[in-house]
């Protein structure tokens, strides 16, 4: 069983990244859209929040924001809509961080 | 006499996941038609507003990101952005647009609009003010 967390606010604004990081477990996923692309800057004091996660990144939000991928984590997937829509189907729930 | 006030606008919200980025440069767009001293300050995730490279085409909003680079046309010539929100989004002011105005005073030179300042400094600057507006 696996659940995808979706996290949409600024890490630096609300506690959701963080909330989420901590409850998750085994093969879940957590995805970053909106204003949460923002906890995958590498040099972010948020990053640190993702270490050991398994962690996916919405690309258009990055791109709106002007958040070029060197400047993100390495371990951090980016993904495209069609992506979203397959984390979707391949996990069992989906748990909204809103 | 001058009727001038100083007005301060802090900006302190990321752009496009909340309406408050683009409210705010369209209140200091038709402020600035009021010819009073303005100035901007971007504090926390507002720091994200003046990203450079902004490309909104996936999401489908407007990119109003290249309106920041008019402000120095409307005389609006004092941005400050704040060190300590900055560091610790791990930006520096390379991941900025480059934001300058011309100085009719010196022969139209260019010079800078944005200044990076500590919170402290954003202090002193809000002590100054007689008006601050927040966004």
């Amino acid at each position: 069983m696996s659940m995808l967390h979706l996290v949409n606010k600024s890490p630096y604004e609300n506690n959701n990244v963080s909330t989420a990081s901590s409850i998750m477990k085994g093969d879940d996923v957590m995805l970053l859209i909106e204003d949460a692309v923002y906890a995958a800057v590498k040099d972010g004091k948020a990053s640190a929040m993702l270490e050991g996660r398994k962690v996916s990144v919405l690309g258009p939000d990055l791109a709106a924001r002007g958040i070029a991928e060197d400047k993100l984590a390495s371990d951090v997937d980016v993904i495209d809509y069609a992506g979203f829509v397959d984390l979707v189907e391949s996990n069992d729930k989906v748990q909204s961080w809103l | 006499m001058s009727d001038t006030k100083k007005f301060l606008y802090i900006n302190r919200r990321a752009p496009y996941g909340t309406i408050y980025a683009w409210e705010s440069l369209e209140v200091v767009l038709i402020g600035a038609a009021f010819e009073q001293d303005v100035s901007l300050a971007f504090m926390d995730d507002g720091v994200y507003q003046l990203m450079k490279g902004q490309d909104t085409t996936g999401i489908g909003m407007k990119n109003f990101s290249p309106t920041y680079s008019a402000l120095g046309d409307y005389e609006i010539t004092k941005i400050y952005v704040e060190k300590e929100s900055l560091e610790e989004r791990g930006l520096t002011l390379d991941d900025l647009q480059h934001l300058v105005w011309e100085d009719e005073d010196e022969d139209w030179a260019e010079k800078d609009s944005i200044r990076l300042v500590s919170r402290a400094e954003l202090g002193d600057v809000m002590a100054e003010q007689d008006v601050l507006f927040n966004f």
